[in-house]
């Protein structure tokens, strides 16, 4: 079937088989592979993403859910597309060593992002228990907390 | 121009531009032309013989190209996968090693086990070509624990090994041990369990291999630590391949922590299958299918007993260890609990006298291998436990018990009774600033207030020491190990004078991009930017053992090191020409050369390009060029340890245990990057907080069944499980690497499990409780106290 949506800005048509997942719609068709797969039930958070400006779980969603919708994927979240500028959570991470292998990165940028936006004054609680749908095996979450927390700081000053 | 960045900074990462953006290189990122998919079959029983394997009707379904099984390694005439270490038993006897072949022949003996590999054009048809093979098994009883597979009436997962024992190994002087237990003024004894790990790095294994019928080459992309590793003992030892016929690749690797540096079967079936389809195949493992391919870790059953003299000082130390295996030897398997066990169990302290027994036993379970920390974890729990149970029947303060047997700063080097000689270190330094760092003096303050919340608090210590920077290849060449540990580097200068270095460790989340170019920048004076680090393919990096036991600081860096070394005595030579002068005035400090006394300088950028293109050079006596290549074996392990002391809160009403605070002071040696030694410490600590207090591969015995086969069953910890840690390092630095550097990787994961346990039996210690093995999950802890028959209630 042929699906339309806004992809990271703009305008997309693809085909795909009803069951395709949209993580798999980003990785295998469209090679977009930030998005990464870590599991198979739902627990990691590697390839979240933003549907209408919500974080879900791509791996969770069927690729024909997207008609009409918009979807951000960490390729878009710098804003302009082949530049070096970062978006102040990704600067955060750099700045906070908020990763170590990467794997897990995009899927907590994403939900971070997302959690700025939804609460600007975000405590240390807040974003422990934001974060409770994304492991990271490297970095025993520290830096990221912190990471989270500088980010959503300069998101709000840079009111973004 | 760009700045010089040295030894002791802490510049933001090289490689995280592109993680951060979703830019990474990781295998199942890759796509090759005219790819198939592969997806492997696997035994759904522990323990069976495979009576046959009918193909016909997945090879009917649409899609299918081949189906390839245990016959057809064979009828190829492919080799085992070996296992790199050869351990002995007390007579010298080698251990049982049956083969480990890549498909399953015969008989499966785990639930995992490979059975074939079905290759279609897209992932979806090789499932449901798969479903469609028609395995006949003779299911039989599986085995799963230890103590149950060493009984006369255990099922045999080999017919040559009796009683299922791969190796009765032992270390240390048994009958100084027996003499010194009857001088003791108390015994203290303690039974454990070290619980089953899987290690669980974030990206699942994956592979990619192709065929060049053209040029008759192979190329292997993996996930993996050490992808030479993987390139000599899959093409010289399984598939036959020559080495400069052979290609592997490891990109951008999400995580290791050891699982990802083993020779995998999976590796080898999928390069000898591109050959056989002639097309590039690829295959991503599932997450449920990591849980039962991933080599395991730990999993130990331990009878322990501590001799003291009548004033607390440790006489002997005895322990005997059953050690799984799983059902087959992997690459290091039987090393992990015998040569990185019994060397360690001499701890920080000065027991004159070590005695330690491991049976190291097969089951029908994953084969178990190294998991970061990799036998140390296992052995400073046993001796941390201990101490504290000895301290706690004596009724000496534990860390004063610590204090009377630590081995003094001035003692060093100081040589146990258990092989390793320590080269450096201050455990009372780093005892006592954890104590401050911990704020200890006001403990009573903190459980106090617990107290008056119903909670009961407890405060753990683990003042712990390791041995890392494999390996010293003489001394591993006696202890079993097949091939030397040596590491490489080359160091290439460009004409322009920018740096590409060329190194045989991997880098997957640990920041070497980063800490080799601030190794480079501070001894060639070239901006750090201007140095990039290349690894992780055998094309382009001449050799290497890869990433492990905190080694590739410690031996890779040190291989680095002299390289660079070589470049600035070749730089010097170059100078000397172009200055006229002689090779001994020739200084080289900050990026440049002079001739000593003068002011006639060529900086390293006029050196590169003279090197490269020069009219004038003195090729009577010197080849041009800038590249130097050095290859280093270390003389012994490296040590680094310390002291962390956990604070936890267990709720009596649900039995929940809460790490409150947590203090580490590590002696890792000179820091090269402050912020990535600092990530690494953390990262360790909570792979350790993981295996005390959450994580647990359990197995149905009879069935083989894993019954934590997935993210839901088997729990990780997550960022609301933990507190802000404290971390920090009080260093001394190595006698024998050349800067000094001990490692960082593991200690982290070594030292906190017994400081995690040791606060929780704390915790519970007015109950009457004296052990809680791990995890201590809140079903243990409240089963305990409900079978503790003592009020529960806080006071």
């Amino acid at each position: 079937m042929q699906i339309s949506f806004t992809l990271n800005g703009r305008p997309t048509t693809v085909d795909v088989e009803p069951a395709t997942l949209v993580a798999e719609l980003l990785r295998e068709q469209l090679n977009l592979t930030g998005t990464h797969i870590g599991c198979d039930t739902s627990q990691c958070g590697a390839c979240v993403v933003h549907l209408d400006g919500l974080p879900v779980k791509s791996c969770t969603l069927l690729a024909p859910a997207l008609d009409g919708a918009s979807l951000l994927t960490i390729e878009g979240l710098q804003g302009v597309p082949g530049s070096n500028r970062m978006h102040p959570m990704q600067e955060a991470f750099r700045e906070h060593h908020g990763l170590q292998c990467g794997f897990c990165t995009p899927g907590m940028l994403m939900t971070a992002v997302a959690l700025a936006t939804e609460k600007p004054d975000l405590t240390e609680a807040d974003v422990r228990h934001g974060l409770e749908g994304n492991i990271c095996r490297c970095t025993g979450y520290q830096n990221i907390v912190v990471s989270v927390m500088a980010g959503a700081a300069a998101m709000n000053a840079k009111g973004e | 121009m760009g700045n010089v960045i040295g030894i002791g900074a802490a510049p933001k990462r090289k490689e995280d531009q592109r993680f951060l953006t979703g830019r990474g290189n990781y295998v199942s990122d890759i796509k090759r032309p005219g790819m198939t998919a592969g997806v492997f079959v696997r035994s759904p029983h522990g323990h069976a013989v495979l009576r046959g394997i009918d193909k016909s009707a997945a090879l009917a379904s649409p899609g299918v190209i081949a189906v390839l099984t245990g016959d057809d390694v064979a009828d190829d005439g492919l080799g085992s996968l070996p296992c790199g270490w050869g351990i002995t038993d007390a007579k010298g006897v080698p251990m049982k090693e049956p083969p480990f072949p890549m498909l399953a022949q015969d008989k499966v003996r785990f639930v995992g086990d490979m059975v074939a590999f079905v290759i279609a054009e897209t992932p979806e048809q090789a499932n449901a070509g798969a479903e469609l093979l028609k395995i006949d098994y003779e299911v039989l009883s599986s085995v799963v624990g230890v103590l149950e597979a060493v009984r006369p009436d255990a099922p045999q997962l080999f017919d040559d090994v009796p009683n299922n024992i791969c190796c009765d190994w032992e270390l240390g002087d048994k009958a100084a041990v027996e003499t010194a237990f009857k001088k003791a003024a108390h015994v203290a004894k303690l039974s454990l369990v070290n619980n089953r790990l899987i290690g669980n790095p974030m990206e699942p294994r994956a592979a990619i291999a192709e065929y060049e019928p053209g040029t008759d080459r192979f190329t292997l992309w993996t996930t993996s630590q050490f992808p030479h590793v993987v390139r000599f003992l899959m093409g010289a030892l399984v598939l036959n391949i020559p080495q400069h016929k052979l290609r592997v690749v490891a990109p951008d690797v999400g995580g290791g922590f050891g699982v990802k540096q083993f020779h995998y079967g999976e590796e080898a079936v999928i390069t000898w299958a591109a050959k056989r389809v002639m097309r590039p195949v690829k295959w991503v493992a599932s997450r449920s299918e990591g849980y039962v391919s991933d080599r395991h870790g730990r999993d130990h059953v331990t009878e322990a007993e501590l001799a003291l003299d009548e004033t607390g000082k440790f006489l002997a130390f005895r322990v005997n260890t059953l050690a799984n295996m799983g059902g087959y030897l992997s690459t290091f398997g039987p090393n992990i609990p015998t040569n990185l066990y019994g060397p360690l169990l001499g701890g920080v302290y000065t027991t004159p006298a070590i005695y330690c027994n491991v049976k190291v036993v097969f089951t029908n379970t994953v084969p178990v291998d190294a998991y970061r920390g990799a036998g140390r974890p296992e052995a400073t729990f046993v001796l941390e436990r201990i101490v504290d149970v000895a301290a706690s029947e004596m009724g000496i303060d534990r860390v004063e018990l610590r204090r009377r047997n630590m081995i003094p700063k001035e003692a060093y080097p100081y040589q146990t009774p258990v092989l390793v000689q320590y080269d450096s270190g201050d455990p009372m330094g780093c005892l006592d600033g954890a104590l401050v760092a911990a704020d200890v003096k006001n403990f009573g303050v903190r459980k106090a207030a617990s107290a008056s919340k119903g909670k009961f608090r407890g405060l753990g210590y683990s003042t712990y020491v390791e041995a890392c920077g494999l390996a010293p290849s003489r001394f591993a060449g006696r202890l079993g190990a097949r091939g030397g540990l040596y590491e490489s580097a080359t160091v290439r200068v460009h004409p322009t004078g920018q740096v590409t270095v060329m190194i045989g460790t991997h880098n997957h989340g640990q920041g070497h991009e980063t800490t080799f170019a601030q190794i480079v920048s501070d001894k060639l004076g070239v901006a750090f930017e201007n140095v990039d680090i290349v690894f992780g393919d055998t094309d382009r990096v001449q050799f290497g053992m890869g990433t492990y036991g905190s080694r590739s600081l410690v031996v890779g860096g040190a291989a680095l090191s002299k390289a660079t070394d070589k470049v600035i005595v070749k730089g010097k030579k170059i100078a000397a020409h172009l200055l006229e002068a002689s090779e001994a005035d020739i200084q080289f400090e900050a990026g440049k050369f002079s001739v000593a006394g003068t002011d006639r300088i060529k900086t390293f950028e006029e050196i590169a390009g003279a090197a490269y293109v020069p009219h004038d050079y003195p090729l009577e006596v010197l080849e041009p060029g800038l590249e130097e290549q050095a290859y280093y074996d270390p003389v012994n392990f490296t040590y680094p340890g310390g002291c962390h002391i956990a604070e936890v809160e267990v709720d009596p009403e649900t039995g929940t245990v809460t790490l409150v605070n947590y203090t580490a002071v590590d002696d890792v040696g000179t820091v090269i990057n402050p912020m990535i030694v600092e990530g690494q410490l953390h990262g360790g600590i909570v792979q350790g907080v993981g295996q005390a207090l959450f994580e647990n591969a359990v197995y149905d015995e009879g069935s083989g069944q894993l019954l934590s086969g997935s993210l839901m069953d088997y729990c990780m910890p997550r960022a609301d499980h933990l507190p802000m840690m404290k971390v920090a390092t009080h260093s001394t630095l190595c006698t024998h690497t050349p800067m000094g550097v001990k490692g960082c990787g593991e200690v982290g994961t070594i030292g906190s499990p017994a400081a995690v346990i040791n606060a929780v039996v704390d915790a519970l210690s007015h109950l009457g409780v004296t052990h809680v093995d791990m995890p201590a999950t809140p079903n243990r802890i409240w089963r305990l106290l409900q079978n503790a028959s003592l009020p529960v209630a806080a006071e």
